[in-house]
């Protein structure tokens, strides 16, 4: 066995197991973490197809940053397992179904005659083939409006997020840290004239010698 | 290098040394790069303190050995022989796995970084991709050992670490696609070999062709950004000793903390010698008739480490909120902005970097 094909299906068991328990852990915070193992088995996997390019980037973005955010809420959020899985009997049948149902669309893309595994080209690439400036140039020539739209959607998807989140209460206090920078020193501060000695009262004198004893 | 130490081991081992030596020879090199780097991590407390120190007019550490240089070893061998406490409640193998994911990323980075002309582990294209990827799992060991410690200070100490971490990374990230956009190349090595030609350069002024000058302000973004992810003074909120005690460190012990500890001081000096590399040429000589060599790297980077410590002797600490407001309000539009003014600069006829 070639050692490729080796690290190919250690790397497949791991991502596996990994999919497996994220279904099944009990914990939910356990399930994301076996999340993060499958995204990073999957990056592997890519890496042996020399697509280092979505590889990192899926560990960038998925492992690095959505993941993340994800284990946030779901370590702030009391999930309780027990009502999550009270009806999972009765959900079974339509939630197999889906399942089974992607399972052949996927087995008509990867097995077909058209788009078949087989029906790719070989992968021969050159010495120095630099497969993330092949992609960079694709999206940025042929597939820059494509890809410029794609990015207005995201942009509107970030906007309507905040938007429906948003809430304005009245009784926060905000620091206004632009009118903080801006300040001029006559606004704080008021320099007082002043005689630096005063000459005493003359009444006071005795007063200051009692003092004094 | 290779063929010499090829030469010496043929004889001893004869022909069963060539399956084996592209592994073995991984190994050394790997080897060869985490050894100085642990000794370096070791002493770099044992700088800080001595740096703080004179900076406030004290002594510092002076009672283990000369000068107090064998106290990094005895505090290390302090804590390889505590207990390691796990708390009852406490998720025991993530509470375990949390500081190995948290120090396993700040080691792994290593295989990119160039030391000298060829002095690099692992010569990848994708050389900053890779940096970034690998640098943003380190946040896991952060948020894992602060959910399992099961209780509220880790807890607070680790959002408050991940939600900085993830939001400098950002400007660091955008920071440096300044860099590679006048380097042309993903390569560190071929960032350096970048900054190494220029009008300054063929004057033989090398120091003012380095990237730190036509991108300064990147370069101050990274700098400073790169404090703030390693959780450093002024933006040690995560371990606030006022506040929330050690943050997402509260509930370890022994080797567990310690593998904290070695996490924060390898991330320094990664930064130090990312920054290095990015902006202030690497490992090329500052004038031009002084021979290029490893040796500027560690001087750059000994000044960085420096800076690391001064800012802390100098700086009080940022309010949580002041910390975020600095990396998303001010650090990414400056990015943004800075991007833009490289973007026309490379179009325009004064284009530098040809």
């Amino acid at each position: 066995m070639e050692f490729k094909t080796f690290v190919f299906y250690v790397l497949a068991a791991i991502m596996l197991f990994g999919a497996l328990r994220v279904i099944s852990a009990r914990n939910p915070v356990h399930a994301a973490l076996f999340l993060v193992l499958t995204f990073f088995s999957a990056a592997g996997l890519w890496l042996l197809l020399q697509a280092e390019f979505l590889a990192i980037v899926l560990i960038m973005v998925y492992v690095g940053a959505v993941m993340v955010l994800f284990l946030f809420v779901v370590m702030m959020l009391d999930i309780d397992i027990a009502r999550l899985r009270h009806r999972f009997w009765s959900y079974l049948p339509l939630g197999a179904m889906i399942g089974l149902l992607m399972v052949a669309e996927m087995a008509l893309v990867l097995g077909g005659k058209y788009f078949g595994a087989a029906a790719l080209p070989g992968q021969d690439m050159p010495a120095g083939y630099s497969n993330t400036k092949e992609l960079g140039r694709l999206l940025f020539t042929e597939y820059v409006y494509p890809f410029e739209l794609a990015s207005v959607v995201l942009l509107v998807g970030i906007v309507a997020a905040i938007m429906l989140t948003l809430r304005q209460r009245k009784d926060s206090k905000y620091q206004k840290v632009s009118e903080q920078l801006a300040v001029k020193r006559h606004e704080r501060v008021r320099l007082v004239k002043m005689a630096a000695e005063k000459d005493a009262p003359a009444t006071g004198e005795s007063a200051a010698e009692q003092g004094g004893q | 290098m290779e063929a010499l130490i090829l030469q010496f081991l043929q004889p001893l081992l004869g022909s069963w040394l060539d399956p084996v030596w592209p592994l073995l020879w991984s190994l050394l090199r790997i080897v060869a790069i985490l050894v100085p780097l642990i000794v370096g991590i070791a002493y770099l407390p044992y700088f800080e303190r001595k740096v703080i120190a004179y900076m406030h007019v004290r002594i510092g550490p002076n009672r283990v050995g000369p000068f107090g240089l064998f106290q990094p070893i005895a505090d290390g061998l302090k804590l390889l022989f505590k207990e390691v406490l796990v708390p009852t409640k406490a998720s025991k193998l993530l509470f375990l796995v949390g500081p190995i994911v948290a120090l396993a990323p700040a080691l792994v980075a290593w295989a990119v970084v160039p030391f000298a002309e060829g002095w690099v582990l692992a010569d990848i294209d994708a050389g900053i991709l890779f940096l970034l990827a690998v640098t943003s799992i380190g946040v896991y060991g952060i948020i894992i050992s602060g959910w399992a410690s099961n209780s509220k200070y880790p807890f607070l100490g680790a959002m408050r670490a991940s939600a900085q971490m993830i939001s400098y990374e950002i400007a660091m990230g955008m920071a440096l696609l300044c860099v590679l956009m006048v380097s042309n190349s993903l390569n560190l090595s071929d960032i350096v070999r970048a900054q190494d030609h220029g009008r300054f350069a063929d004057l033989g002024l090398g120091l003012l062709s380095w990237n730190w000058l036509p991108l300064l302000p990147m370069f101050l973004v990274y700098l400073i950004s790169g404090v703030a992810e390693t959780n450093r003074a002024p933006f040690d909120v995560v371990e606030g000793e006022s506040e929330i005690v050690a943050g997402h460190m509260i509930e370890y012990s022994g080797m567990a903390f310690a593998l904290f500890f070695l996490a924060e001081y390898g991330n320094m000096i990664l930064v130090s010698f990312l920054t290095a590399t990015f902006f202030l040429g690497g490992w090329l000589s500052p004038v031009g008739f002084l021979p290029d060599g490893h040796w500027w790297l560690a001087a750059k980077v000994s000044f960085l480490l420096f800076c690391f410590l001064w800012f802390r002797a100098t700086f009080p600490r940022y309010r949580y909120d002041q910390i975020m407001r600095l990396g998303w309000k001010v650090f990414v539009p400056i990015c943004f902005v800075w991007i833009l003014v490289i973007g026309v600069w490379m179009m325009s006829p004064l284009n530098i970097w040809k």
